[in-house]
């Protein structure tokens, strides 16, 4: 019983502090709130507004409809007429545009003959990933330009494949930003948090004064860890509303195994915190030294790129980043409502890094304070 | 041959967000030829007013005149010739002892002969020869100031700015320091030298004093302490109980301040009254009253209108502690080291129920291991440090549950409120429900923290800090309090009062250990620990302690005396052997 | 009078101080030399935005030659590591469990509509839509073998089925569209964001707590000589970090450089003088470590990462959003890096963003200079 009043008041004390001055009160929250407005529409893959530029020697109808079909969607919006080959070039180099078209003078005329006619298509190597889904678009618009002339000539095609896309019909790319974000956003705000508290206390004196307490080394650090994750969960809560209530992201999975996913995950990243906060002396180290964490931490979660894409040894590297295996319990339950057994297997890592890092903080701690 | 060299004129500076200002037109001057003083409790104006003498501000109104110059319009002009040391030194912790004397130097172009020159001289006048290649970082409180002061030395300043040069620091650098400032004098330098501690303005030529940004008096020490002449008594031999003594002689009506002196009382009393009868008091048979020097810090006090009531409400509210003559403090063998340096070398000592045991010694002594290691924050390398019978190691909770501990630095949490912080502390000594609710309550009347109840404690001023450290160190009812110089940088009538409280819960059978620099606190000591170089040196009464010292040149030491002949003659016989 | 205008010896004075505390901060170091490197592999191995080998399967429920052909010529590409299933509740399982980024199921009458003239025998594929670029990259690798594999069996039968049109792509720059070749130099944008800004924007701050403000204001510093003392070592420094990470990648990690010393010196100048005036700025403005680590990390590094171009589009964020990339630095700096390693020292390509770069510059370092006072309150 004492021993929870005690871990009780630990709590409300680290609560009042964090949020009883209105600048670290504006800190854990505005950033959040911020991070949410900007980044689902900045954090995009698809493309949208780019710029093309058009070479066109050929002035038969069926080139003319064809560039009329390249420019009507909203991939391309900003179109810019060149006449020569070296101008072609140059609105390349200057990204004035971010591909050019090149349609030779004898296009319609092969077309109507049969033979196969060439489109040249340039492409911006400097932005090559945006370049490449630029190309998709044009490809996928030739193909119905392509199937349509066949349907109207009479002609089938054996085969077609008809593509569905599960969990994200349309590919927005808002659906799977979102529930990334509920993992990252969470991740900077809990363990810059635990890792900066403990380092403040130290500077300010008040570490020895709780060390002097009844409270032993482990209550101190649940008193850190209850807050820390407190304020996880409010945090990936709001991100979570704003996901669904304002970008309309379909919920379809269990928010009892998203929230129970949650809790080891923010268990593991407060364990790092403490870790990084029990090797550290100052402020500075502390912060420099979870941001050194966090940096390449985020990049390899799978949320920049996918962990499939790197190379064998990474992959099994990334093991101990909890933020990994929380991105893909975010994603799985939101988007694929994954089952209660694949959460379960997602967990497992997350309490081994739990158990580890929260009890070599524990340790840490002891000898800190021998 | 002594020549003005500042003069300021009314000066007012307001900060934004304060009530009051900072500084309220004070003026006055400072001159060559003497040590000027300026003295005054925490927010006093002290810094203020040395900022503003440098030019590091802009007064709101009146005038500032530094060596002949507008200091803050043409700061260009004085800067080469001022020399300042801020609070805490202003030293790169992470560049040696000579990488900061090269970057003060090139600052201030002392360059060619003249820097090799300067150099040489200040580090054969700071004795710190020896290590300049340190950090300046890992250096004593008292190195840090005399290398701040070689710092602010480069390029021979007309005019020296002092501020708090003494704070944290062992009166054994103490006097060094004072010794070369006074050298500075003879050569024609101008010195201010800002103080809160009054027995360091007894020693300046003149003084300024300041109290919450007025002046409060201006003039040497002796006009100061005139007034006060043939007011202040000793109460001698006065017998068993001396705190007893002291609270009832303070109740009395002619007595307006009065302090533990090792055995006796000092006491003050109004203008024109008589010393009362000592068994009025009911002090034993041979007691007797012996006149005393006015000192700086009774004039001081006096102008405030007398020090605090003798009697603590604490005292009351206090559950009374058998005085069973049991040992509840122990150190044997206590010995801490870190790598090959040992901090604390086999320190013995023990501390009887209700007594106040000291731990003196110089900076870096090995003092604050010894402490850390008695309250549980250092686990001794060797030896057992027990309280209340437990070893800390073993039965740390239990024990830590009995005892109540103030740091040396204010350690309370800045952002909370004084009531937050009140009821954390309660919280995590498990008081709860109506126990916590009547505690906090008691302790809030006790320590007059009415008003500031939901103001966060950051905003307080040094001395309700203090009393909020104090009475959450004590919320728990502990039987044994430790001390880390308690009242560091704390105002004599603040002092005064929080000793009342001392005294009121030692009546009660409390056990009270206590860090200090300060040799008027060490007074109030039952018996007091000399540390030097990890080593016990003295153990003893302060009397004891004082005579030891006694000899034909100095018949009737002061604790300072004994505390700078302890130790290097202690010092001495080292390098002798 | 000794004291007065600038001092050549004095700057020196304090840059050398600048320069022995961040040798002598173990934090310091690894954010100026251990974090780079770290972050240059990571970008150089771990981001990879081209799917390699994508993970998918396939159940054939024709069991037909021609479903067989089709299913042969999946499992025979490189790009895809194709896993045979039995029933379709398995594919979906695998596909929730993120086994499988997608899976092609030939349904039972796929032989028998293929052979039909007149029919056309739908082939479905689903893509796992949580992972958004990655199932672009399944319908276009399905959509190629497929393309292929209906092309050969065309021929195969003496049919002529050629595309009427072909579009060829050819990369200007960056040929092999390796996307490392673009994210390595944009991640060096973030490596010169976190030295210069979250690095910067302790030490300021840092000296104010410390109180070793009050003693160098107090002595004959001029306001020009103290701030230049902060950007010149962290630049030298930012300069090293630069020319670290561009060998690291041109020579370790192959990225291709193609442009001269010169032009990258010019670029990566007036980029860190703007991110270190930032740092600096946020240092001066709050004189607290705490809050100067937290505003620069929301107000440089963030930014820095998410709305410079380095992985997301400028253009095809919201009109609003792209708006507000005109104010952030790293935007200039990635786009003319990106430039610098791909195309060469354009100059005619490079000039707007050095443009940018020296306003914003000139702004940032102006700001510092503004709020940098020589006076206490």
């Amino acid at each position: 019983m004492s021993f929870f009043l005690r871990i009780r008041s630990l709590v409300i004390k680290e609560l009042q502090s964090l949020f009883g001055d209105p600048s670290s009160r504006a800190l854990l929250i505005m950033p959040v709130i911020l991070q949410t407005i900007l980044f689902p529409w900045a954090a995009t893959m698809e493309v949208k507004n780019a710029s093309m530029a058009i070479y066109n020697r050929d002035l038969g109808v069926a080139s003319t409809e064809l560039v009329q079909r390249f420019t009507s969607g909203a991939a391309f919006t900003d179109i810019v007429v060149v006449h020569s080959e070296a101008e072609m070039a140059d609105a390349i180099e200057t990204r004035r545009a971010m591909l050019a078209i090149s349609i030779p003078d004898d296009f319609s005329q092969k077309l109507a003959i049969g033979e196969t006619s060439p489109i040249q298509v340039l492409l911006d190597g400097r932005r090559s990933n945006g370049a490449q889904i630029a190309f998709g678009y044009l490809q996928e618009i030739l193909e119905i330009y392509l199937k349509d002339r066949a349907e109207s000539a009479g002609h089938h095609l054996p085969s077609e494949l008809v593509v569905r896309h599960w969990f994200n019909k349309n590919l927005d790319y808002q659906h799977f930003i979102l529930p990334n974000l509920v993992a990252i956003i969470t991740t900077i705000g809990s363990l810059v948090l635990t890792a900066l508290s403990v380092a403040r206390e130290r500077e300010q004196g008040t570490f020895d004064q709780l060390m002097v307490s009844p409270l032993n080394p482990e209550m101190v650090m649940i008193g850190k860890a209850v807050p820390a994750m407190i304020v996880a969960f409010f945090q990936a809560t709001i991100i979570l509303c704003a996901a669904v209530f304002l970008y309309h992201v379909p919920f379809r999975g269990s928010l009892f195994l998203l929230y129970t996913g949650m809790f080891f995950y923010s268990l593991s990243l407060v364990g790092i915190g403490l870790l990084i906060s029990s090797l550290s002396s100052t402020q500075q180290q502390a912060f420099l030294g979870a941001f050194s964490f966090m940096m390449p931490a985020i990049m390899l979660s799978g949320f920049a790129a996918p962990v499939e894409n790197m190379p064998y040894w990474l992959q099994v590297a990334t093991w101990p980043n909890p933020i990994r295996h929380f991105v893909e319990i975010v994603k799985g339950v939101f988007l694929k409502d994954a089952p209660p057994d694949r959460v379960i297997a997602l967990l497992f890592p997350l309490v081994v890094i739990s158990i580890f890092t929260l009890g070599s903080a524990a340790i840490m701690f002891r000898r800190k304070t021998t | 041959m002594s020549e003005v060299v500042v003069s300021f004129e009314n000066v007012t500076k307001t900060f934004p967000g304060m009530e009051s200002p900072a500084l309220d037109a004070v003026s006055g001057e400072f001159r060559t030829g003497l040590i000027t003083g300026l003295a005054g409790p925490d927010g006093a104006g002290k810094t203020t007013l040395l900022r503003l003498v440098a030019g590091l501000m802009e007064p709101d109104s009146g005038t500032v005149r530094t060596l002949g110059f507008d200091p803050f319009a043409d700061s260009a002009a004085i800067r080469g010739d001022v020399g300042y040391m801020p609070q805490k030194f202003g030293l790169y912790e992470d560049l040696s002892v000579q990488e900061n004397l090269n970057l003060h130097a090139d600052l201030r172009h002392v360059i060619g002969e003249a820097r090799r020159e300067s150099f040489e001289r200040l580090l054969e006048f700071t004795d710190l020869k020896a290590f300049t290649d340190r950090l300046a970082g890992k250096l004593s409180g008292g190195m840090k100031q005399k290398l701040g002061l070689a710092c602010a030395l480069l390029g021979e300043p007309k005019l020296l700015l002092l501020d708090e040069p003494g704070v944290g620091v062992d009166p054994i650098s103490r006097r060094e320091l004072w010794r070369m400032v006074e050298d500075l004098v003879d050569r024609g330098i101008a010195v201010v030298w800002s103080t809160a501690y009054l027995d360091e303005a007894e020693l300046c030529g003149t003084t300024l004093v300041l109290n919450e940004g007025t002046k409060l008096f201006s003039g040497t020490p002796a006009e100061i302490s005139d007034p006060l002449k043939g007011r202040c008594f000793h109460l001698r031999q006065p017998g068993e109980g001396k705190r007893r003594l002291l609270t009832d002689a303070l109740l009395r009506p002619e007595v307006t301040d009065g302090t533990i002196q090792g055995h006796n009382l000092r006491l003050t009393f109004r203008p024109s009254t008589k010393p009362f009868e000592p068994d009025e008091i009911g002090a034993g048979s041979e007691a007797n009253w012996s006149p005393v020097k006015p000192r700086f810090e009774d004039a001081f006090i006096d102008m405030l209108g007398g020090g605090p009531p003798g009697e603590s409400p604490l005292t009351a509210r206090t559950e009374a502690i058998p005085l069973d003559g049991k040992t509840v403090i122990e150190a044997r063998g206590l010995t801490k080291k870190f790598g090959n340096f040992t901090a604390t070398d086999h320190v013995d000592f023990d501390v009887k129920r209700g007594e106040i045991f000291g731990l003196l010694g110089p900076n870096g002594a090995g003092k604050s291991t010894t402490f850390k290691m008695m309250c549980g924050l250092l686990v001794p390398t060797e030896g057992t440090a027990t309280v209340v019978g437990l070893d800390l190691r073993h039965s740390a909770s239990q024990a830590r549950q009995r005892l109540g501990y103030m740091a040396q630095k204010f350690s309370l949490y800045g952002n909370l409120t004084v009531v937050q912080n009140l009821v954390f502390f309660a919280g995590i000594y498990g008081l709860h429900g109506k126990r916590q609710r009547e505690r906090i309550e008691d302790m809030t009347e006790i320590f007059h923290l009415e008003p500031f109840l939901i103001t966060p404690t950051e905003s307080l001023s040094l001395g309700y800090k203090q009393r909020l450290a104090l009475a959450c160190s004590l919320m728990h009812g502990p039987d044994i309090l430790f001390l880390d110089e308690p009242t560091s940088g704390v105002d004599p009538v603040t002092r005064r009062e929080f000793w009342t409280h001392i005294n009121g819960l030692v009546e009660r059978g409390v056990t009270i250990m206590v860090t200090t620099h300060f040799m008027d606190e060490a007074e109030y000591c039952d018996r007091i620990g000399l540390v030097f170089r990890g080593q016990l040196i003295a153990n003893g009464t302060p009397d004891e302690l004082k005579q030891s010292v006694a000899d034909d040149s100095n018949p009737d030491p002061t604790m300072e005396d004994a505390f700078v002949s302890l130790v290097t003659r202690r010092e001495e016989a080292a390098t002798e052997t | 009078m000794k004291s007065a205008g600038f001092s050549l010896r004095r700057l020196k004075a304090l840059c050398w101080k600048e320069t022995l505390q961040i040798f002598r901060d173990p934090s310091s170091n690894l954010i100026a030399f251990g974090l780079p490197m770290v972050m240059m592999f990571i970008y150089g191995f771990g981001l990879n935005l081209d799917s390699s080998r994508l993970r998918i399967g396939v159940l054939d429920e024709a069991m037909g030659t021609e479903s067989h052909g089709f299913s042969a010529a999946l499992q025979a590409s490189p790009s895809l590591e194709v896993h045979r299933y039995e029933t379709r509740d398995e594919l979906a399982q695998d596909l929730v469990d993120s086994q499988i980024r997608g899976f092609v199921i030939i349904p039972p009458d796929f032989s028998r509509r293929v052979k039909n003239p007149a029919d056309t025998a739908p082939v479905q594929v689903v893509t796992d839509g949580s992972e958004p670029n990655t199932a672009h990259f399944v319908e276009a690798y399905v959509n190629g073998i497929w393309q292929t594999w209906q092309l050969q069996r065309s021929e195969d039968r003496g049919e002529k089925l050629e595309p009427e049109i072909v579009m060829t792509p050819r990369y200007w720059f960056n040929p092999s569209a390796d996307s490392r070749n673009f994210l390595i130099p944009g991640s060096i944008t973030v490596i010169m964001t976190v030295i210069g800004a979250l690095l910067t924007s302790l030490v300021v701050a840092r000296e104010w707590e410390r109180g070793t403000m009050e003693a160098l204001l107090a002595s004959p510093v001029t306001r020009a000589e103290l701030m230049l003392s902060k950007v010149l070592p962290y630049y030298a420094l930012g300069m090293f970090s630069l020319l670290l990470c561009v060998a690291t990648a041109h020579w370790l990690l192959k990225v291709p450089f193609r442009a001269d010393l010169l032009a990258l010196i010019v670029v990566g100048t007036f980029f860190l003088l703007s991110v270190l005036g930032i740092g600096l700025a946020i240092s001066t403005a709050t004189r607290n470590q705490f809050n100067a680590a937290q505003a620069a990390l929301n107000a440089a590094f963030l930014p820095a990462t998410m709305l410079s171009g380095f992985i997301y589009e400028i253009s095809s964020m919201p009109a609003p959003i792209r708006a507000f990339t005109h104010v952030i630095p790293a935007r200039y700096f990635v786009s003319a890096i990106q430039t610098l390693f791909q195309a060469g020292s354009l100059w005619h390509v490079l000039w707007p963003d050095i443009f940018a770069l020296i306003i914003s510059a000139a702004f940032f370092l102006g700001l510092t200079a503004r709020l940098t006072r020589r006076r206490m309150d």
